[in-house]
């Protein structure tokens, strides 16, 4: 239904609409191509040798064949101990924060703190690792002090995404218990946390995605090159995939083709699935909520 | 109610309190517990290089020579210039390639798409923003090294345009988020009064929403800024890693975050060296604290106003 003429300037108007939604969509589309493209060469290159045996069984040959156990088993007790460290700490926070702080001083510096801690470089948190964990609480360099590390790296992850689940339990819910004549924790414990959990369940399975691919933080802390021996205690040093792709793909001379490959691949489909189950939880979370 | 449930009573709602009241200081240790640990950062690396700082070597000789030699027996260098020359090189190329395509994919997922296509680009978005920084090291050193030297015939492939490469797509996922929330944010009804003016499409996100969000998207910059100076794996891997002040984007460089990561294991604690290593890292760190803290004023200023 067209009560005007089309004009010049309209025409022009539409074409340069279209022109510009498709350089906008040609930008994203080249954006987000590049994780498919990684995905697929890591499949054809390093797909065939990722079988069961290679997960399960040790570096041969001065780490040029055989499989990533130690590796995969590192990393899997990093990650462990870095989550018993900061999950505790990182809910506290995030309770304190969205039961307790009113907005004052203290709390815009604890929001300023949590959002200048994501953004300090992982080699200076490996810096403060070597410096307050390894030397200054006598860890040595061990899976302690490298998943201390982790923790303190990704404790802004599992504050933000608790907090905010926190905060999407309804005030009338605490009201209503309140009313009842329950204390604050009281109330915490029984409704807020049970109504919270999922999504904190979410945040915590992000952080195990950041914290598996992490290799700066650890270099110096608790992981190394090459150990015959898997870890017997949190105070053994341990090999990580993230370190073993690095050592494999710059130390260590004639390694075959695949064997980075396949490494790479097993470390990015750790982090790329633990990442897609987090957003998928979230997505499902989001069509249940009740209220 | 006989007296001794009365009590009983009382003495319920008094372990309760105390309960309460343990429970909210314990929760209050932990939500200052990111203040103590920025401070313990600063704390425990200027410990560690403080011997560095008031040591033997003047800081100008530091920030004024680009001869970063620090094993050389008789006469050490430890001059940073060609280190931050190496950083910023390659944190400029990422911005040159991230900026545009942020700001065009969060142009395109606020503005022009809606729905399911909104919520996948999203998703890859946050996927891209995954790929940990030893794997995209690793696609540096064996997918775009051999790239670069067939594409543009030269002997080395890993140098700036490299390492600019892979640091603009690592910076980038972070940027389109930021930015994308800055072009939400900009209300509704702006939009509307553009359209009933007659404005189209384009016209209301060049002249209305762009200059209304400009406060979010320059802190979308700044913290993608912040991401390449802190980034280290990617660059240590991707560089070349050989000390240069870059004269084309086919140079190696070195990083100063790559430096630390490739000598901190090889020198002993409280050396010279050991020291140098950590009083960059105090420089890294005020510098990332310096951007990531403008970049949360600006953000934090759009949000408020």
């Amino acid at each position: 239904m067209h009560h005007f003429a089309t004009t010049g300037i309209n025409q022009r108007n539409s074409r340069t609409q279209e022109l510009f939604r498709l350089l906008f969509m040609m930008m994203t589309v080249l954006l987000v191509l590049p994780v498919l493209i990684i995905m697929v060469t890591l499949i054809y290159k390093g797909g065939a040798i990722v079988t069961l045996d290679f997960l399960l069984s040790n570096p041969l040959d001065g780490m040029t064949a055989g499989g990533i156990f130690p590796a995969l088993f590192g990393t899997i007790g990093l990650v462990t101990v870095a989550l018993l460290v900061s999950v505790p700490i990182g809910v506290a926070a995030a309770i304190y924060l969205s039961e307790y702080a009113s907005d004052t001083w203290l709390t815009r510096l604890i929001n300023l703190a949590i959002i200048n801690l994501a953004g300090v470089p992982s080699i200076v948190h490996a810096l403060f690792g070597v410096g307050a964990f390894v030397i200054f609480f006598r860890f040595g360099t061990s899976i302690l002090a490298a998943s201390c590390t982790l923790a303190v790296m990704t404790l802004p992850v599992v504050i933000v995404a608790t907090r905010e689940s926190l905060q999407s339990v309804p005030m009338a819910f605490r009201e209503a218990c309140w009313n009842m004549g329950a204390t604050r924790w009281q109330t915490i414990r029984r409704i807020v946390l049970p109504n919270a959990i999922s999504g904190i369940l979410t945040g915590v399975i992000l952080e195990v995605s950041r914290t598996a691919g992490e290799t700066a933080p650890i270099m110096f802390t608790g992981a190394v090159f090459f150990t015959p021996f898997l870890p017997q205690s949190v105070f053994d040093q341990t090999m990580a995939l993230s370190l073993h792709l690095f050592v494999l793909s710059t130390q260590v001379p004639g390694v075959s083709e695949a064997l980075p490959y396949g490494v790479a691949l097993v470390l990015i489909s750790i982090v790329l699935l633990m990442n897609s189950a987090s957003i998928g939880f979230r997505m499902y979370l989001r069509g249940q909520k009740k209220w | 109610m006989d007296a001794v449930e009365v009590h009983r009573h009382s003495f319920q709602r008094n372990r309760d309190w105390y309960i309460d009241q343990f429970v909210q200081h314990l929760v209050f240790l932990a939500g200052i517990s990111a203040i103590v640990l920025i401070i313990g950062i600063f704390f425990f690396i200027t410990k560690e290089g403080m011997a560095f700082l008031f040591g033997d070597v003047s800081m100008s000789e530091v920030f004024g020579s680009m001869f970063w030699e620090p094993s050389d027996e008789d006469a050490p260098d430890y001059g940073i210039l060609a280190l931050i020359a190496g950083t910023a090189s390659v944190s400029g190329l990422a911005m040159i390639v991230a900026i545009p395509f942020s700001l065009g994919a969060a142009i395109f997922i606020a503005e022009f798409s809606s729905g399911t296509t909104r919520e996948w680009l999203k998703v890859l978005i946050e996927l891209l923003a995954a790929i940990p920084s030893v794997v995209w090291g690793f696609i540096g050193l064996s997918i775009l090294n051999p790239l670069i030297i067939d594409l543009f015939d030269v002997p080395v492939g890993l140098n700036v345009l490299n390492a600019g490469l892979i640091l603009g797509l690592m910076a980038a996922p972070i940027m389109t988020s930021i930015a994308e929330d800055a072009l939400k944010a900009v209300p509704d009804r702006y939009r509307e009064a553009a359209e009933a003016m007659g404005a189209t499409r384009w016209q209301i996100t060049f002249r209305v929403v762009l200059p209304a969000a400009k406060n979010g998207l320059l802190g979308a910059v700044l913290l993608g800024v912040g991401r390449g100076f802190g980034e280290t794996m990617a660059v240590l891997m991707a560089t070349g890693h050989s000390v240069n002040i870059p004269g084309s984007v086919f140079d190696s460089v070195r990083a100063l975050t790559a430096t630390i990561a490739a000598e901190l294991g090889e020198t002993a604690r409280g050396s010279e060296h050991y020291g140098a290593l950590f009083a960059i890292g105090i420089f890294l760190f005020v510098i990332t604290f310096v951007i990531n803290l403008s970049a949360d004023l600006i953000v934090r200023g759009v949000k408020e106003s």
